[in-house]
């Protein structure tokens, strides 16, 4: 059982941004971040999964730093950490693994020592208490950083067990790549955040985030456009497979596909 | 997953996996009972055989608020052949309301009437509901001499049933070939599915199993593919399904759906009192640790 950093203070009673992976997409964290500060956010959460996908990693470090963002581990981020072999997504298909692969050894290999170094010193999950709830931050589940929670594919009896052993009132996650709530019966809530990475698979170019809002425990999520062209263009100089700038060009996932519940699937194009 | 090298059984005692949570349920719904006689089925199914019964929607209700209580995530039906059961819709109705729910089915008794009424409940319910078809081959010359004569196109029916009804279904295969086929027969089958008209075809592979009939198709386990506690020090048990979920049938709540024949892996009649550790001492067990096997989705 992983145990949490448990944080305090007043300003966790604030607006708080909760946001997923970057993969490597610095053009849309920074845009996420410039939201999020616009919106006056007290505190400014990340849970996870800095790197893949998307182009030259090491932009990612400073606007984490410039914008203070609290960040928790993901399964690439201990991956890089401790120098395995590969990003500990929890795939189980071929063709998800081989796309998986090339971003990981991509970033990988552009990846320093002391970004490592900074990567193994991030905490694996934090608790803080917030309008009298208690609030557990994780990057797959509380029980397994590589866990997939699906809206479809997840019943109510597990979330609340999920939510339960963690001794969360409000659970929030990231790792699908998808965002999605559900208030629970008894009023346990569970909030993927998604991912700000890569677009949602809805067809949209721009990416999610989950916003709250100061005296709210009910997240909204907030859509955030980014020049995602430039990012293609930049993926595309770092030569990328071409099937990650067509997700990023036209909202639609490409590769990684297996992973996804019929009704994930369905919603797609691919 | 790269495949670890055997290790000989140089250490004493069998290694037990423990029952960390119940994340899966699986159900035996049409027992052994099936309309095929595939040459490879671990255990056995055809017409004739009631090792495993028919289980009853009440029966099944029972189970599945059990599992409730005790937070399972997911459901999986199988047999023998799902689709043999009468009241199968029923119970996908009262699963759905549940938590998601799978279907393992030969695709031969799927017609359009049926895919309909499937696509109904999936569209009702917030829950995915999956429907896995075993085939076997590209073609009826690979497919039928393992899956019986004119079963490849009747499972193509099936197939075309279900994706004209809205599905992506799931095509399982056995691996009957070596793995040095293994990417291009993929690439070959994801192309023939979409050129048969499955729009976008989703395919899992699945490793044989020696026992059972395909025991007598190819071979059965050497005493060098048992696992000893040597196989087991450094592994994770999660990615065992065994430490996380189990399987109903007519008799009571089994270890896996693989060895429903061994008399050992019956654990009680319940699912609360199924939660204990397992002996790792079958050459099936060899095979999940070997290959990274899960008959999850």
């Amino acid at each position: 059982m992983v145990i949490p950093v448990a944080l305090r203070g007043g300003e966790l009673e604030g607006g708080l941004a909760i946001l997923g992976g970057p993969y490597n997409n610095h053009l849309a964290l920074r845009a996420v971040l410039d939201d999020a500060r616009a919106r006056g956010a007290a505190r400014i959460f990340c849970l996870g999964d800095l790197g893949g996908f998307g182009p030259n990693p090491g932009k990612i470090y400073p606007l984490l730093r410039e914008y203070e963002v609290f960040t928790i581990a993901g399964n690439y981020d201990r991956s890089l950490a401790d120098r395995l072999s590969d990003c500990g997504c929890g795939y189980t298909h071929p063709d998800d693994n081989r796309y998986a692969q090339l971003s990981y050894d991509y970033t990988d290999r552009r990846t320093t020592d002391s970004e490592r170094a900074w990567l193994s010193a991030l905490p694996e999950q934090v608790a803080f208490e917030r309008r009298g709830r208690r609030y557990r931050l994780c990057h797959g589940s509380p029980r397994r950083v590589n866990e997939f929670l699906w809206e479809s594919a997840s019943s109510d009896a597990f979330l609340l067990r999920l939510a339960r052993e963690a001794g969360a009132d409000t659970l929030l996650c990231t790792h699908t790549g998808i965002p999605w709530q559900r208030l629970l019966p008894g009023g346990t809530r569970i909030v993927n955040v998604g991912a700000v990475g890569r677009p949602a698979n809805d067809g949209r170019t721009g990416v999610w985030y989950a916003w709250l809002p100061a005296g709210s425990d009910d997240a909204e999520f907030i859509p955030v456009r980014y020049d995602h062209e430039a990012l293609a263009l930049e993926m595309e100089a770092e030569r990328l497979p071409a099937a990650f700038l067509e997700t990023i060009r036209t909202g639609w996932w490409t590769t990684c596909l297996e992973i996804l519940p019929a009704k994930e699937r369905a919603r797609g194009r691919h | 997953m790269t495949r670890p090298a055997s290790i000989s059984l140089s250490t004493v005692g069998v290694p037990r996996v423990p029952a960390l949570a119940l994340d899966t349920v699986w159900f035996q719904v049409a027992g052994t009972l099936c309309n095929l006689r595939c040459h490879h089925c671990f255990i056995s199914c055809g017409p004739t055989n009631r090792n495993h019964d028919y289980m009853s929607r009440e029966s099944i209700r029972g189970y599945l608020r059990e599992a409730e209580e005790m937070g399972a995530r997911d459901f999986y039906f199988t047999g023998g052949e799902p689709f043999l059961h009468r009241d199968l819709l029923g119970i996908l109705e009262d699963t759905l309301r549940v938590g998601p729910a799978s279907v393992l089915t030969n695709g031969t008794l799927i017609p359009h009437e049926t895919a309909a009424a499937l696509a109904s409940l999936a569209r009702g319910s917030r829950y995915a509901l999956e429907m896995r078809v075993s085939l076997d081959g590209l073609t009826p010359a690979m497919n039928d001499p393992i899956r019986g004569e004119g079963t490849f196109e009747e499972a193509m029916r099936g197939l075309r049933a279900l994706a004209a009804a809205g599905f992506l279904p799931i095509v399982t295969v056995a691996q009957t070939w070596s793995d040095a086929d293994d990417a291009r027969l993929r690439g070959e089958f994801h192309a023939f599915l979409r050129d048969a008209g499955i729009p976008r075809p989703r395919v899992k592979v699945l490793p044989l199993f020696r026992i059972g009939r395909e025991e007598g198709r190819s071979r059965g386990y050497t005493p060098t593919e048992f696992l000893t506690e040597e196989h087991m020090k450094g592994y994770d048990p999660w990615l065992l399904q065994c430490s996380n979920s189990r399987m109903v049938t007519s008799r009571g709540v089994y270890v896996c759906p693989i060895l429903i024949d061994a008399p050992d892996a019956l654990l009680a009649p319940t699912l609360r009192e199924s939660m204990k550790p397992f002996p790792l001492g079958h050459g099936a067990c060899h095979t999940c640790w070997a290959t990274g096997a899960s008959c999850r989705n």
